[in-house]
């Protein structure tokens, strides 16, 4: 199984001619990924890396059965792609894009209230399922196969600790960057229900940082929920209060927002956390005994 | 981005929300002339400054002659104003607010904010007025009313009306009230605002609404369709080695410790400062360079970070995904070549084209401590703080 992505899942680009639009898609069919097409407005019948180009989502939609589409589109226009490529009746949504406006974000929610879709980002390193199926600029030679869930805010992070993992002998079966952004597609939550339901899921990873309680809301879900180890950690025990820490929404505005509090929190709520980034995989491997 | 109290009122007046009559001046003289023109029998002059807690620092002095406006204006301006929230070293007051003093009946707060949990605007409001609202929240949050507004229809009259209720307002304050909270909500609305907080709204004596004291932050990720709210950063207020940094699209925040560190993702960069700290360092930086970083970026974050003269040794710690190890590696040996670095350089890659980037940093002869893993990247860079041997 695996979540949100997985072998059959039939991908498309949006903002598809760009160049990192490109590198990912060609990336992405390496490891065996169904890319079916792109869309960039008006370049709509020509071809791009052997795949179609359409004009709408729509069009895509209709022409390949697209179910995930990868936006790569400016901020300036990435609500408006996001909102078009949920019309059209994609299932998950993975926003590259980083710096997106935030109201944009707001609106964006809204739109998505009725609509049967998942959006993974803004400002995400995406989502792989290891061997199966690559939406996201993550170095996908990195991720072996294997039976942890893995869902953090940041990209880097996520690879840090799957390299941990994998000296450690642990493969991934599903890995997603929710990203940075302080009103984003997805939270924690979603993610973790989805591993609950998972059978070739053992264990989740959730990595979190500073701001917001979405971390701390999904470990109270999985304390009476979770029939699989949760393991967690929260970057930023050394940031300064009041100051954005590189993701737009990771800012100390309350107590509850630092990562000591979080923590703490998590403890109490049963999750296995680790103090020491460098110290993830040894606590993964340690809470499947 | 933050903008100054004067600023802020200047905007709300072209969205009808009052203020008190008022000027901003940047010497002694003109604020003795502003309080002047402006007349009346009271004036107060408020140091402008992006930080909070000036009251109770001093920077907010109250005059009853225009002579006591240009003294107070001379005490404060061009110095250093220290409050709760500057830091030991303070924020250099470069120009003050005069406003004319208004007999106060009642204190309000009013407030909007992106409310992370509910992924919507919120309107709060409170009879608490002139308070923290964070504390009056925690202590007493009946007396705190939140109202979710639905983007799709925006707020609603209705929804201003019942929250003017329920703060204790009546008759035709509802009604004075609820135009305020609808004019302050298109302004949040239409200039991508992430905050606006008016603490107190002031009922005067004369019957009259007014936003004493203003803040408001603006969303960095729209400034590229608010031109006119760009143009009122202060960059004065800003750390240097901050500014240039984000002119290279650097993302850079000083701290007080003396390990450097050039780190690519946030999550990462954060993790990185937590692991110096728990191997008993202290981070002297957060240093994002993001994606794609070329050789430039690797020479830029070096020059930035060893600009602060705390800084012992530095920590290169690169997870490349989207990033190349070997454009990395350049990077760094132009970075040492070009800047003369003698400062002890821990370096820690992995990730994509990891052996091409050893071998560029084997053939350049360069010397550096190498790491493998974060955990002794952190560690050696602490060694090398304390002068040990790595």
């Amino acid at each position: 199984m695996s979540i949100l992505v997985n072998k059959d899942s039939r991908v498309i680009f949006q903002g598809f001619t760009g160049q990192h639009a490109t590198f990912h898609a060609q990336d992405a069919i390496r490891i065996g990924t169904q890319v079916v097409g792109g869309v960039t407005p008006g370049k709509g019948g020509q071809t791009h890396i052997d795949r179609p180009v359409f004009d709408t989502v729509k069009d895509a939609v209709v022409q390949t059965g697209a179910n995930v589409s990868v936006v790569f589109v400016p901020p300036p226009f990435s609500a408006d792609a996001i909102m078009e490529a949920i019309e059209a009746g994609i299932k998950v949504i993975v926003v590259i894009t980083d710096g997106v406006p935030v109201q944009d974000m707001v609106r964006v929610k809204r739109y998505l209230i009725g609509h049967d879709a998942i959006i993974i980002g803004p400002n995400t390193a995406g989502v792989i399922t290891p061997e199966e199926c690559k939406v996201g600029i993550m170095p996908a030679h990195i991720y072996p196969k294997g039976r942890i869930g893995v869902v953090s805010r940041s990209g880097t992070l996520n690879y840090e600790a799957v390299e941990q993992m994998s000296e450690l002998g642990l493969g991934i079966s599903t890995s997603i960057s929710i990203g940075g952004d302080p009103v984003n597609g997805c939270d924690f939550l979603t993610l973790l229900k989805k591993f609950a339901e998972d059978s070739d899921t053992d264990a989740v990873l959730m990595i979190g940082e500073i701001g917001g309680s979405q971390e701390v809301e999904a470990a109270a879900w999985a304390r009476d929920h979770l029939k699989k180890p949760l393991i967690g950690f929260i970057a930023g025990a050394t940031a300064p209060p009041g100051r954005t820490m590189g993701h737009a929404g990771a800012i100390i505005s309350g107590e509850a927002d630092t990562a000591q509090a979080k923590m703490q929190r998590l403890v109490e709520l049963g999750v296995s956390v680790v103090q020491n980034a460098a110290e993830i995989g040894k606590t993964v491997q340690g809470s499947l005994k | 981005m933050n903008i100054h109290e004067y600023q802020t009122k200047e905007l709300f007046r072209s969205y009808k929300i009052p203020v008190p009559d008022g000027r901003m001046a940047h010497s002694a003289n003109q604020a003795l002339s502003m309080a002047e023109q402006l007349g009346g029998d009271g004036w107060v002059v408020k140091a402008q400054i992006h930080a909070g807690g000036r009251g109770k620092a001093g920077g907010v002095q109250l005059a009853k002659t225009p002579d006591e406006v240009q003294q107070h204006a001379e005490n404060l301006i061009g110095k250093r104003l220290v409050t709760k929230q500057t830091g030991e070293f303070g924020r250099m007051v470069n120009r003050v607010l005069v406003e004319q003093i208004h007999q106060i009946e009642t204190e309000y707060y009013l407030g909007l904010v992106i409310d992370r949990a509910s992924q919507r605007i919120t309107l709060i409001a409170s009879a608490a007025g002139g308070m923290e609202i964070e504390e009056v929240a925690a202590a007493t949050p009946e007396k705190v009313i939140n109202e979710l507004v639905d983007p799709a229809v925006g707020l609603q009259d209705f929804q201003c009306r019942k929250v003017a209720a329920g703060i204790g307002l009546s008759g035709k304050q509802i009604v004075k009230a609820a135009r305020i909270m609808k004019n302050l909500y298109r302004c949040f609305r239409d200039k991508d605002a992430l905050m606006v907080e008016i603490n107190p709204l002031v009922m005067a004596k004369e019957g009259q609404f007014l936003a004493l004291d203003a803040k408001m932050s603006f969303d960095g990720n729209a400034l590229f369709r608010q031109p006119e709210i760009a143009d009122q950063r202060d960059f004065e207020e800003e750390d240097p080695k901050e500014v240039e940094a984000s002119g290279h699209d650097l993302n850079y925040i000083a701290l007080d410790g003396s390990v450097g560190c050039i780190v690519n993702g946030a999550g990462l960069a954060m993790a990185t400062m937590d692991a110096i700290s728990l191997y008993g360092g202290r981070p002297a930086n957060f240093l994002d360079v993001g994606g794609g970083a070329s050789p430039e970026k690797i020479t830029n974050a070096f020059r930035i970070v060893l600009q602060d003269p705390h800084v012992k040794v530095v920590l290169l710690n690169i997870y490349a995904g989207i990033n190349r190890c070997d454009w990395i590696a350049e990077g760094l040996v132009k970075a040492m070549t070009d800047l003369a670095v003698s400062t002890p350089v821990v370096v820690r890659l992995a990730g994509t084209n990891l052996e091409a980037g050893r071998e560029i940093l084997k053939r350049s002869g360069l010397s550096y401590i190498h790491a493998d893993r974060l955990s002794d990247a952190a560690e050696k860079s602490v060694k090398a703080v304390n002068g040990g041997t790595v």
